[in-house]
C-alpha cells in the first residue's frame, strides 16, 4: 500500500489553511484542460462553489442554470447523454438535498457521468445555521446504486479527487467543506477512488474519519499517545464504494473502533462502518458525529467543539470508550 | 425514414399503433391506456415523418433525439418504434414483464435507443435542455433537433418551469416540445386538480414560440413541427389537443383510464372500436 504522507507542518501552528472547495476549483480547471468533454454547471453559487475558475477558463462549457437545483441535475444529465462529463454544483443542502430524485433517476439509474458537487457541506456552512448545514448528504447519496461518494480530507486531496472523478466518468457525489481547514496532505500523498488509507499506525484502538475529521482524529491520536494509548487512524475519503478490505484488515489489529464525522452518524460513515463490522467482524464500536440532531449558527470550529468533534473531545470520548469496552479478540 | 409514407398511410399506421397499444396493455395487465392512445398520432408522425433517424442504426450520429418526459405513456412509443423497425413486433408482448427490455417506463441502460431514462415527471425537459445546449453551443450540430413529449398534468411540476426558463434564456431553438393537452391526470381533470390555463399565455410569457393544434390531425402535427424548425430564435412548444383514449369510445375523455389497462373483454371490444373507425383495416393486425 502506498504510504500516506503527512505534511511536515502537520502538528505546527503554521500549517497552511485552505477551504477544501478550492481544491475542486483548481482540479476542475486541470480536468478541463486535459479533457474537452468536461463541462460544468452551477445554480447561482459560482464563486462559492469555486466553479467560477472553470467558467473563466472555458466559458462555452459552463451553464448557469439559476437557483434551480432540480433542473441543474436534469440539464447535466442531458449534457452527459451527449457525451459530456458534467460537474453540477451548488450547496450540498440543495444538491443533493433538493435534487436527489433527479440524481437517482437521471444520473444513477440512467448511468450518466454527472458528478454532483455539494459545497458548504456538513457543519462548514457555519454561520448560515442549520438550514444550510447539510448533514444527511452522505446517507442519501451512499444509498444510491451506481454512485461513488467522495469526501476529501483537505484541498489537495479535493483536487486529486476531482481529477480522478473526471477520469472515472461515472455518477458521483463529492462533498466539500466551506471554511479553511488544514492542508495536511502533500502532493505525494496517494489518492485513489475507492481506497481507505491508514494514516497512523496504532494497536489499541482504531479511529476512522472522513473529510475534515481525519485531521481531528490525528490530533486526538497524538494526545492519546501522551497517555500511553496508541490509536490507529484510518482516512476514508471514499464512502461508497467502501474499502472494506483495508478497513477490516486494519481494525483486526486493534479490536475497537471509533468513527468520527461531521454528518449524521445514522446513514453516514458511522453506519457504513457499523454495517461492515456487523457483517464481517463484529467488535465494539463508538460512532461520533451528529446523532439525530441539527446544527446551529457558529464557525466550523465552534460547532466541531460544541458537538464533540475536535481532537481533544475525540480523545476524551476514546479514553472513555476504551475504559468501558473490552478489546475484540478473534 | 422521413417522407416515406403518404398522409393516408400515416393515418393507417396510427391506427395500427393504437391496436398494438391495446394488445400490449392487455397482455401486460397494467399500464397507461388513455395517454398512450391519445398520443398515437403524434408518435406516428414523429417516427414516420418528422424525425431524422435510422431504426437499423439507433445510435446514428446525426439522428434527432426524442426525450419522452411523460414516460408513463411509453407503450405508444414502443409500438411506433417496433413498427418503424427498431425491434421485432413480437417483443411488444413483453411490456412490463420480468426480463423485458420494454420496462414500464423508458430505461436507457436496458434499451439505449430510448436516449434517456424517464418517467418521474418534470425531468425530461431539463434533460432535453442539456442535450440541446450541447448540440447548439458546444458540439455545434445545427442539423439535429431535440424533440420532447410532455404530459399536461406534469406541468404541475415546478422543475418543468425551471427548464422552460433555461431553454428561453439560452435560445434553445433546437428544442421542439409537444405538450399532450388531454386535460386529464390521475386524480381527475387538470383544471380541477391544478389549473393550467391560460397555458398558451404561460409558455408565451416564458419566451417560447407556441402553436396549438389538433393532436389527431397528422398533417397539422407535421406542419407544426416544420414551423417549429423554422423558428430559430426561441424554443418551440406545440400544444397538441388530444382526446385521452382516442379511438376507443368507452375510454375517450374518461380520466379513470389514465393509469389502467383493459382486461381481455375490454381489449377485444377496444380493438373492434379502433378497427371500425376505419374500414380499411380488416382482421387481426397480427
Amino acid at each position: 500500500m502506498a504510504h500516506f504522507v503527512l505534511s511536515d507542518d502537520m502538528y505546527k501552528d503554521t500549517i497552511q489553511m485552505e477551504p477544501i472547495r478550492k481544491g475542486l476549483g483548481k482540479g476542475l480547471v486541470k480536468a478541463g484542460q486535459e479533457d474537452e468533454r468536461i463541462v460544468a454547471l452551477c445554480a447561482d453559487l459560482t464563486e462559492s462553489t469555486q466553479i467560477h475558475l472553470f467558467k473563466e477558463a472555458f466559458p462555452e462549457r459552463f451553464v448557469q442554470v439559476g437557483i434551480a437545483e432540480q433542473n441543474l441535475i436534469s440539464v447535466a444529465s442531458g449534457m452527459a447523454a451527449m457525451g459530456k462529463i458534467a460537474f453540477a454544483s451548488s450547496f450540498a443542502a440543495f444538491n443533493p438535498g433538493r435534487s436527489w430524485e433527479q440524481i437517482r433517476t437521471t444520473v444513477c439509474l440512467n448511468d450518466q457521468p454527472v458528478i454532483v458537487v455539494g459545497s458548504h457541506a456538513g457543519l462548514s456552512a457555519g454561520a448560515d445555521g442549520a438550514t444550510h448545514q447539510m448533514l444527511e448528504d452522505i446517507a442519501i447519496t451512499r444509498a444510491l446504486p451506481n454512485m461513488t461518494v467522495v469526501v476529501p480530507t483537505d484541498s489537495l486531496e479535493a483536487e486529486k479527487a476531482t481529477l480522478a472523478l473526471a477520469k472515472q466518468g461515472k455518477p458521483a457525489y463529492i462533498r466539500l467543506c466551506r471554511e479553511a481547514t488544514p492542508v495536511y496532505t502533500t502532493p505525494d500523498t496517494p489518492f485513489e477512488i475507492g481506497k481507505a488509507y491508514i494514516v497512523r499506525e496504532g494497536h489499541d484502538v482504531t479511529l476512522i474519519g472522513t473529510g475534515v475529521t481525519v485531521y481531528e482524529c490525528l490530533q486526538a491520536a497524538r494526545e492519546l499517545a501522551e497517555g500511553g494509548l496508541e490509536a490507529q487512524v484510518i482516512s476514508v475519503p471514499t464512502i461508497s464504494p467502501l474499502d472494506r478490505e483495508t478497513i477490516i484488515d486494519a481494525v483486526r489489529k486493534t479490536g475497537r473502533v471509533v468513527t468520527v464525522e461531521e454528518a449524521q452518524i445514522n446513514g453516514g460513515l458511522g453506519s457504513a462502518i457499523a454495517e461492515t463490522l456487523g457483517e464481517e467482524l463484529p467488535m465494539p464500536l463508538l460512532r461520533l458525529g451528529m446523532n439525530g440532531q441539527f446544527g446551529e449558527s457558529g464557525t466550523l470550529y465552534q460547532l466541531l467543539d460544541k458537538f464533540g468533534l475536535t481532537g481533544p473531545h475525540i480523545a476524551g470520548s476514546v479514553r472513555e470508550f476504551v475504559r468501558k469496552m473490552p478489546r475484540y479478540h478473534q | 425514414m422521413s417522407g416515406q409514407l403518404t398522409l393516408s398511410q400515416l393515418e393507417h399506421m396510427a391506427m395500427i399503433v393504437r391496436q398494438d397499444i391495446i394488445s400490449m396493455l392487455e397482455e401486460a395487465g397494467s399500464g397507461h391506456s388513455a395517454g398512450s392512445l391519445g398520443m398515437a398520432d403524434v408518435f406516428t408522425a414523429l417516427y414516420f415523418n418528422i424525425m431524422q433517424h435510422q431504426p437499423d442504426d439507433p445510435s446514428w450520429s446525426d439522428r434527432d433525439i426524442l426525450v419522452q418526459s411523460n414516460g408513463h405513456i411509453v407503450p405508444v412509443r414502443y409500438a411506433a418504434m417496433a413498427r418503424a423497425g427498431y425491434f421485432p413486433l413480437t417483443e411488444l408482448k413483453t411490456l412490463r414483464k420480468l426480463g423485458s427490455r420494454l420496462q414500464g417506463h423508458p430505461e436507457r441502460v436496458i434499451l439505449p435507443m430510448m436516449e434517456t431514462t424517464s418517467g418521474p415527471l418534470g425531468e425530461g425537459l431539463g434533460q432535453a435542455c442539456g442535450m440541446a445546449y450541447t448540440l447548439k453551443y458546444i458540439d455545434k450540430q445545427p442539423h439535429r433537433w431535440v424533440y420532447v413529449t410532455l404530459g399536461d398534468g406534469e406541468l404541475d411540476e415546478g422543475s418543468n418551469w425551471e427548464a422552460i426558463m433555461l431553454a428561453a434564456k439560452y435560445d434553445l431553438h433546437n428544442i421542439i416540445a409537444f405538450v399532450d393537452r388531454n386535460n386529464i391526470q390521475i386524480d381527475g381533470n387538470t383544471e380541477d386538480v391544478m389549473p393550467l390555463e391560460d397555458l398558451r399565455a404561460k409558455w408565451e410569457s416564458f419566451g417560447w414560440h407556441v402553436q396549438e393544434i389538433d393532436g389527431h390531425n397528422i398533417e397539422s402535427i407535421i406542419d407544426a413541427a416544420a414551423m417549429a424548425r423554422a423558428i430559430t430564435e426561441k424554443p418551440s412548444v406545440i400544444i397538441t389537443h388530444t382526446i385521452p383514449g382516442k379511438g376507443v369510445d368507452f375510454m375517450e375523455y374518461d380520466f379513470h383510464w389514465h393509469g389502467v389497462s383493459p382486461n381481455k373483454e375490454q381489449a377485444k371490444d377496444a380493438l373492434k372500436k379502433i378497427r371500425s373507425m376505419d374500414g380499411r383495416i380488416e382482421g387481426d393486425h397480427e
